[in-house]
């Protein structure tokens, strides 16, 4: 018999101390699994929006940058509007490769939902939007027919939620204006899958916000030192420049914070974690103190003893590990939705990413932990004189 | 197994525990020797010392006087106490031993406790056949039962197949029928009688009952950690 038979076989002695102090193991790992994932994915997600955004500066009407940029990304009401003939003084500068006009348009729609919610149209111009885009593939149909069409072209789950097909209408509230959908997009994974594009023009003139934008997104030539065209733009007057690199880093530093507070809960779980494994081998070593002696009277040295007792603690750990990984493997869908109920803004896809590389990490952290916590009751146990628990036979 | 007389040869044996300031002492200069496959029984009332002497004689405990050969090798002398690491090396290549209590780990099977010793060493050219031993103490049975599922007599004829498996040079019983109704005591008895008669396996038993320590070659007697009778084998004839 090999020693971690031996030491598998003990722990079925105790067969619900040993499975609650797995289970502990267990949701430590899955707290540390979905925490790195979520680090991981959200990056990733985060990334992703801002690299498909085709753009790496907005620029918007003065307000606040920040809620200039989460309206880019997600819509919402409260839009600030700035002048069209801005375009051209972007133009100007010669590091701007491309540039495309957008105008949000926010209204209440009181069927949306149970108790009517917000439809957004994005106004983007046909000339020059599909090609700042270009990642974007249709589903059905194709872009406007007309830079003043009353047309729409859905996202993918824009089309699902409002279950509209190519040649269907869709009615803008309150405006009582139809657009015909003329086109549905592929999944892209992005904001744009919720997104209904209209002419801007058409926004314009139904809006009634005529010569107005809401942003225009730049496109800086590559070798261009963004920093250097963000600050010349900034003396436009009335506008505000935001880089939607400095957006991710602003994200990615609210977040840190949520991070390193559910970090301390990891941590405190890990160490409540190690203290029952402890705990649990502990016990164990003093329930069997008499056997320990025997074992070594048939021969196990002090350091045998030591390994039976640091192998059960790993074998512990293993199968705490192995079942964590599963959890959150298993629940990251769950874990998904309670940060984006949690957080106040999410980026789309993914944003829990469990990878085979973190779940070796993963692994090798709570074999860390065994490897530690079995330090000490190993070497109580290793200590155990044969002669002391024969004696205690009589006691 | 050494070619010489001696399986085990003690001279001035003496134990003193220490409680606080006070010395007790447990053993007073016992002298004695035991030859190769001799059965020799160790008798005497509670606290004459037996289960002391057998510890210190199957390297389960240093004495604090006295010297100690094994298989003609000295094993301590005054001057010399062992470690334990060093205890555990003469105890896994000479004793096998059995106890009052069996120490079966109740989640391995028969064969699995009687083939633990292997787990941690296993003697170089006299590892048994644990089937083979299995089957010598009636156990062919047994084999894949559970410790839970046998009887005491059961029991402590597999903590004799473990004992054996390494093939000891001396088996010691400290009180083996202790927890056995008297037909089971008789049965361990037999076990250990054939053992010695027909392997030639050098046995020492502690025991209360005097019928299990008439079926020793020798009775050695202590009261008050000395030896009252038996400390010489008969002459061999």
């Amino acid at each position: 018999m090999k020693i971690y038979q031996v030491a598998y076989k003990n722990l079925l002695r105790k067969k619900v101390r040993s499975g609650l102090t797995i289970l502990g193991i267990a949701l430590s790992a899955w707290v540390l699994v979905s925490l790195f994932g979520f680090n991981r994915g959200y990056e990733q997600a985060l990334n992703r929006d801002i690299d498909n955004m085709g753009f790496q500066v907005l620029v918007t009407a003065k307000g606040c940058p920040y809620e200039a940029a989460t309206l880019m990304l997600k819509g919402g009401p409260g839009l600030r509007y700035m002048n069209e003939s801005i375009v051209d003084e972007v133009l100007k500068h010669p590091e701007v490769e491309k540039i495309t006009p957008m105008l949000m348009a926010a209204i209440f729609d009181p069927n949306k939902g149970e108790s009517g919610g917000i439809s957004a149209f994005l106004g983007v111009d046909p000339a020059t939007y599909p090609r700042m885009k270009s990642y974007l593939k249709f589903q059905q149909g194709a872009w406007f027919s007309d830079p003043q069409a009353r047309e729409a072209v859905v996202g993918y789950e824009a089309a699902e939620l409002e279950q509209r097909e190519v040649g269907d209408k869709l009615l803008i509230p309150e405006k009582n204006v139809e657009l015909t959908v003329v086109g549905v997009l592929s999944r892209t994974g992005t904001q744009d899958d919720g997104t209904i594009f209209v002419p801007l023009r058409t926004v314009q003139k139904v809006f009634e916000e005529e010569g107005k934008l809401t942003a225009i997104g730049v496109k800086i030539k590559k070798d261009a030192n963004i920093t250097l065209v963000e600050q010349k733009l900034y003396d436009l007057p009335d506008v505000q420049v935001v880089s939607l690199a400095q957006v991710k880093q602003t994200i990615m530093n609210l977040i840190s914070t949520a991070k390193m507070m559910v970090f301390s809960i990891a941590l405190i779980a890990i160490l409540i974690a190690m203290l029952g494994v402890v705990n649990t081998i502990l016990m164990s070593v003093f329930e069997r103190f008499q056997e320990i002696g025997i074992i070594k009277s048939i021969g196990a040295m002090p350091w045998d003893v030591f390994k039976l007792i640091w192998v059960e603690t790993i074998i512990l750990c293993l199968l705490g590990g192995g079942l964590g990984i599963g959890f959150s493997l298993i629940l990251s869908k769950i874990t998904e939705t309670l940060i984006r109920r949690l957080l106040p803004y999410t980026p789309t896809g993914s944003l829990v990413v469990i990878s085979a590389g973190l779940g070796l990490l993963t692994m090798a952290m709570v074999l860390g932990i065994g490897i530690v916590s079995g330090l000490y009751p190993a070497w109580r146990a290793a200590r155990v004189r044969p002669l002391e628990s024969i004696r205690s036979e009589g006691e | 197994m050494n070619g010489r007389e001696w399986a085990l040869e003690a001279t001035g044996i003496t134990k003193i525990y220490k409680r606080g300031s006070e010395d007790i002492p447990a053993l007073d200069e016992i002298s004695l020797k035991v030859r190769w496959g001799e059965f020799v029984s160790f008798v005497g009332p509670s606290g004459s010392g037996k289960t002391t002497l057998i510890n210190i004689l199957g390297c389960l405990d240093n004495a604090t006087a006295g010297s100690l050969t094994l298989c003609g090798k000295t094993i301590f002398t005054e001057h010399r106490k062992l470690s334990e690491a060093e205890l555990t090396r003469i105890r896994r290549s000479v004793f096998g031993y059995i106890f009052q209590k069996f120490y079966l780990l109740p989640t391995l099977t028969v064969l699995e406790n009687v083939v633990l010793p292997f787990t941690f060493f296993r003697k170089e050219n006299a590892a048994k056949n644990p089937l083979e031993v299995l089957r010598s103490l009636g156990l062919e049975k047994r084999v894949n039962h559970l410790p839970g599922q046998l009887s005491g007599g059961e029991m402590q004829r597999v903590a004799i197949a473990r004992a054996l498996i390494n093939s000891p040079d001396i088996l010691l019983a400290d009180e083996p029928t202790g927890n056995l109704d008297s037909k089971r005591s008789q049965e361990i008895g037999e076990v250990l009688k054939r053992l010695n008669e027909k392997e030639g396996l050098t046995v020492l038993l502690v025991t209360h009952n005097l019928a299990l320590a008439k079926l020793a070659d020798r009775t050695i007697e202590l009261r008050d950690g000395r030896i009252q009778d038996g400390a010489s084998p008969e002459p061999l004839r």
